[in-house]
């Protein structure tokens, strides 16, 4: 019986945090090491644990995988979160890639210098309200169905869900415009996800710090 | 009959170089359409046909595809260059991610101010040298296949060569401690169809020149 898969990570949400939502979603229990210190880092590096000398870096299915889009699309195809063919998965990759574009803005953010933040702030606003958002609730009008591609919760509907806590918690007014995106992320929990009780998601999209919305004990972490 | 694919980009490698190359790989004739002024930058996002508003775009099986590794993803898949089961195709993902980091950083390069962009290309040769390349050469090595993945030609082999023989336009001895890596630039580059996209009057771009940063700033306002 494999064990459970093992994240290496800092202890924030960075590049993993989208692999611990997904892999919450699909059910899989799972179990983390952060890095705390150089020396932590230095002794993954050493044992030739990182392909790359970079993490991510997940234990799966006795592999050490790394490249943390490598990472997603495995667990995606593993359960069955990427479509049913290659046109819905390229489908899923082009919305997946363009929110990943907007959620590295957001992740860089903290460490943008003090300077440059209200400018990069602002430049968020925009692409969120003038170039994702109104893509992803244009996707749900046209079809008029509750998941973003092919009738059928996929990834896609789960990094948006992640997504649209992160804007919630920019800036909540962000999300005026779009009643759809409101009600995906209710119905794709409330249909799929034991793991997130309806309850809790209504509070969610209202509330500010993910470690609240997703219940006490949940593996998601608050932002740098 | 189906149409031949579309590519929508500037005159020059960018982010659509590495679809340049699988569709040639892959031996599939492709159409382009140079995107070389603001006017038709702008006509393209009001057609509504770039999803965020971005190139590269792709026309192809009746889709408009952008994003550009959704769109290698797709290729790879279609043309079988994706390994036969997950646990390949992760591992041509790792291999592919990680010579796309490096691409991507020299792309991104040329537009830095002159200091800078000297600073970012020795870099990278340094990574190249030291974090990427090392890696491959030990694959090659612990398997002595031709191959990097399930002893089959794939997309992992072809963002290799393409990576490769770009870091050796920065610095032409990189390779020079990697034997197995030389080797495997010989034997991928004399497969028919690339070694067809590597001959003078292909669709392969030559690297980006002040010309190619003055329009892409031009059209794309930074």
């Amino acid at each position: 019986m494999a064990g459970k898969p093992k994240l290496h990570y800092f202890n924030g949400r960075g590049r993993m945090e989208s692999i611990r939502w997904l892999l919450a979603s699909a059910g899989v229990e799972f179990e983390e090491k952060f890095i705390g210190t150089p020396e932590d880092l230095d002794k993954l590096k050493n044992d030739g644990s990182l392909m790359f000398q970079q993490v991510p870096m997940v234990e799966i299915d006795g592999m050490k995988l790394v490249q943390t889009r490598a990472i997603l699309n495995y667990i995606a195809t593993k359960y069955n979160l990427y479509g049913k063919d290659i046109k819905e998965r390229a489908l899923i990759d082009m919305y997946t890639e363009g929110m990943a574009d907007l959620n590295e803005m957001i992740m860089v953010l903290p460490l943008c210098p003090p300077d440059q933040k209200d400018a990069k702030i602002t430049l968020i606003r925009e692409r969120t309200t003038d170039r994702y958002l109104p893509v992803f609730e244009k996707v749900l009008k046209s079809h008029g169905q509750d998941y973003l591609v092919g009738n059928k919760l996929s990834r896609a509907d789960i990094h948006l869900v992640e997504l649209l806590y992160y804007v919630e918690e920019l800036d909540s007014s962000l999300l005026a415009n779009f009643p759809l995106l409101k009600v995906i992320s209710l119905t794709a929990f409330r249909r799929e996800g034991s793991h997130f009780p309806p309850e809790v998601l209504t509070v969610g999209l209202r509330s500010h710090h993910c470690a609240d919305l997703l219940g006490p004990g949940t593996p998601s972490r608050v932002s740098f | 009959m189906a149409t031949k694919p579309k590519l929508y980009y500037f005159r020059g490698r960018g982010r659509m170089e590495s679809i340049r190359w699988l569709l040639a790989a892959a031996g599939v004739e492709f159409e382009e359409e140079f995107i070389e002024t603001a006017e038709q930058y702008e006509k393209l996002q009001k057609d509504g046909r770039l999803l965020f508003g971005q190139v590269p775009m792709v026309e192809i099986d009746g889709m408009v595809l952008t994003q550009t590794r959704a769109i290698l993803s797709y290729l790879a898949a279609k043309y079988d260059l994706y390994g036969k089961d997950l646990k390949e195709t992760v591992r041509i993902n790792m291999y592919a991610d990680g010579t796309l980091d490096l691409m991507l950083m020299i792309a991104l390069a040329a537009f830095k101010p002159p200091a800078e962009k000297e600073e970012d290309l020795a870099l990278i040769v340094q990574k190249a040298q030291t974090r990427y390349f090392p890696v491959f050469e030990k694959i090659l090595k612990d398997h002595g296949q031709d191959f990097l993945v399930g002893n089959k030609f794939s997309w992992a082999d072809l963002q290799l060569l393409e990576a490769i023989l770009m870091v050796e336009e920065l610095n032409a001895s990189v390779l020079s401690d990697f034997r197995l890596l030389q080797a495997f630039k010989t034997r991928i580059s004399n497969i028919p169809t690339i070694k067809k996209f590597l001959q003078p009057g292909s669709q392969r771009q030559p690297p980006p020149d002040s010309h190619y940063v003055e329009v892409v700033r031009s059209i794309l306002h930074f």
